[in-house]
């Protein structure tokens, strides 16, 4: 047992150098990129926090280390129609970056942007290294830095996909929507595939082998699977419980997968459940589940609750239905809160080396601050791996306890 | 170098959302149908066999404690009968022993009375051919005598035979 926990640390030692190589060279190099006619593009300080905003956020390739490995892009432009091309047609650079614009696509930092002017060419056309930052409006309307490229000497503005928070958090709707394989859909592809497989299988097995004690996966599962059965499907829904045991099952096993994918080290860290879309799928999903399946006593309840006097009801009912829609709300927010913070922290960690040790400047300072965020990450993903259990435990756990509250009986 | 400090994550996009609806549906229907239920339904099939074996034992289990209180009970009365019967092999012998001693006893009787009766014949004969003798000896003294004192003499002689028939010889 020693052994594998002095293996696991020397393997998170060499994974958490491997990736102090891989921002070894983001370092400013004296070498100059500038010769496109647009001056240099841009070379900033270190910063830990907009490092982790990078490492967490959904990305049109799949970066292992230093390989990329590119992805589908499916865009959609209303002007101009569907997109289909692999993001390995950008040729990105160690961030991200691509070299060619596709199509007036270009890859910035691993996410797919395109360039406004409608007389940029349609072709793949180079663009060299990029972003040169400027002032301009963004999907908001809000004045703040966005990247540009640079073809021809002449700056182009860029702009990022579509998104659904309709201004509130920075994003809107734009000119192209993305439908990529991004990395987060090839995540979630994954974990379908190895839980189909896993699950299929061990149904079989208890098939095969009816009558006889649980083996290999089969047993390792199978109190994962009692403990949801009877810890949170049998108390909340009672004599229905196994009509909603699937969904159960499906919302915990899918969100615990993707949680512990996240944590492999050298697979790419992949932020799934840490990103809102995904939160916001699963709560609008268990939304559906909960209220398709009230029962008469359930809206009795919410829009005029019995047993209490009339001018109460004109307070309990519009909070009762804020209610409806708070609780799926606070699902969605949890689960991505947690995760997101979870990967932003173990970022962080990684970032002080380069932070103390001024980018590689300081190398005993490095080495120094490598050991001490080795086991601060160690500490950090030993907590990571029990909140991976616990955010698709209490998600499950509340999904159950909103599916009970809606289809229980009357009993007055 | 990184430049986007954006928050993106935040921000849900078209494209993940639909292809988490797609993934996760595929999920909850594929792995939902094909492998939670049929597990909740083996699941729920083992633990009626496992509660039904485990009844099955007790019920075992008492009918084993039933047959060996039977078991007891039966060895118990074999043990009785066993003591009975040896009592009564033993009374039988007693008796037999009692009934042979009587019975020996009372030949032993028959024969001293026998014994006894035939000594008594003997005796009996003895002393009358005694008695004869000493009769027909006391004759012949007195008949010596009387012949040489008192020949002829009849009051003599009856007086001698009256004399005779007074002598008892026991």
């Amino acid at each position: 047992m020693r052994r594998y926990i002095l293996g696991f640390v020397c393997l998170l030692c060499f994974s958490i150098f491997s990736i102090a190589q891989e921002h070894g060279h983001e370092q400013p190099t004296a070498e100059p990129h500038g010769d496109s006619g647009c001056g240099e593009p841009e070379h900033g300080e270190f910063n830990p926090g907009e490092t982790a905003f990078h490492h967490i956020s959904d990305q049109n390739i799949y970066s292992i280390g230093p390989f990329h490995l590119p992805l589908p892009c499916f865009l959609y432009a209303p002007d101009k129609g569907w997109s289909v091309f692999s993001s390995g047609r950008f040729h990105a650079d160690a961030h991200g970056n691509g070299h060619m614009a596709v199509d007036g696509y270009v890859l910035v930092e691993g996410m797919v942007r395109r360039i406004m002017d409608a007389g940029f060419p349609a072709a793949e056309v180079e663009v060299g290294h990029h972003p040169y930052l400027q002032k301009a409006k963004g999907a908001d309307g809000k004045e703040k830095e966005i990247p540009f490229v640079c073809y021809n000497s002449q700056l182009y503005q860029t702009e990022a996909k579509s998104t659904a928070d309709g201004g509130l958090f920075g994003g809107g709707i734009t000119s192209f929507y993305d439908f990529s394989i991004t990395k987060n859909v090839v995540s979630m592809m994954l974990i379908l595939a190895l839980f189909a497989w896993m699950f299929i299988s061990i149904a079989n097995a208890y098939k095969k082998r009816d009558g006889m004690a649980p083996k290999g996966v089969q047993s390792f599962i199978e109190p994962i699977f009692l403990f949801i059965q009877d810890e949170v499907a049998k108390p909340f829904l009672g004599h229905m419980w196994e009509k909603y045991l699937p969904f159960l099952m499906s919302l915990f096993f899918f969100i615990l997968g993707l949680n512990l994918f996240g944590q492999i080290p050298f697979l790419g860290g992949s932020n799934v459940t840490g990103n809102l879309a995904i939160t916001m799928v699963l709560a609008i999903i268990t939304f559906l589940v909960v209220n398709f399946n009230g029962n008469k006593h359930y809206w009795e309840h919410i829009l005029w609750m019995p047993g209490v006097p009339a001018w109460v009801k004109t307070i309990l009912t519009p909070v009762e239905i804020l209610g409806v829609f708070i609780k799926p709300l606070t699902l969605m927010l949890r689960l991505f809160a947690n995760i997101t913070a979870g990967h932003m922290v173990v970022v962080i960690f990684v970032g002080l080396i380069f932070l103390f040790g001024k980018s590689g400047e300081n190398a005993g300072a490095s080495y120094g601050t490598a050991v001490g965020s080795t086991l601060l990450t160690l500490f950090m993903m030993s907590i990571e791996l029990l909140v991976a259990f616990i955010q698709a435990f209490v998600f499950t756990i509340l999904t159950a306890s909103y599916i009970g509250a809606a289809t229980e009986e009357a009993h007055h | 170098m990184i430049f986007l400090a954006e928050f993106s994550v935040i921000r849900p996009d078209f494209g993940l959302l639909f292809w988490t609806t797609v993934i996760f549906l595929l999920f909850w229907f594929i792995i939902g149908k094909f492998a939670f239920r049929p597990i909740a339904e083996a699941l729920k099939k083992r633990e009626s066999d496992i509660q039904n074996a485990l009844d099955e034992a007790k019920r075992v289990r008492q009918e084993m404690a039933n047959l060996k209180a039977e078991n007891e009970e039966l060895l118990a009365q074999a043990r009785e009968e066993r003591a009975k019967i040896l009592k009564e092999a033993k009374d039988a012998g007693n008796n037999l022993v009692e009934e042979a001693k009587n019975k020996a006893k009372v030949e032993a009787q028959k024969i001293v009375a026998n014994a006894k009766e035939q000594i008594e014949h003997q005796k009996m004969a003895a002393i009358v051919d005694l008695k004869n003798q000493v009769g027909a000896i006391s004759l012949e003294i007195a008949e010596k005598v009387i012949r040489k004192e008192l020949k002829g003499d009849a009051a003599q002689e009856s007086y001698v035979n009256g004399l005779v028939k007074d002598i008892k010889l026991n």
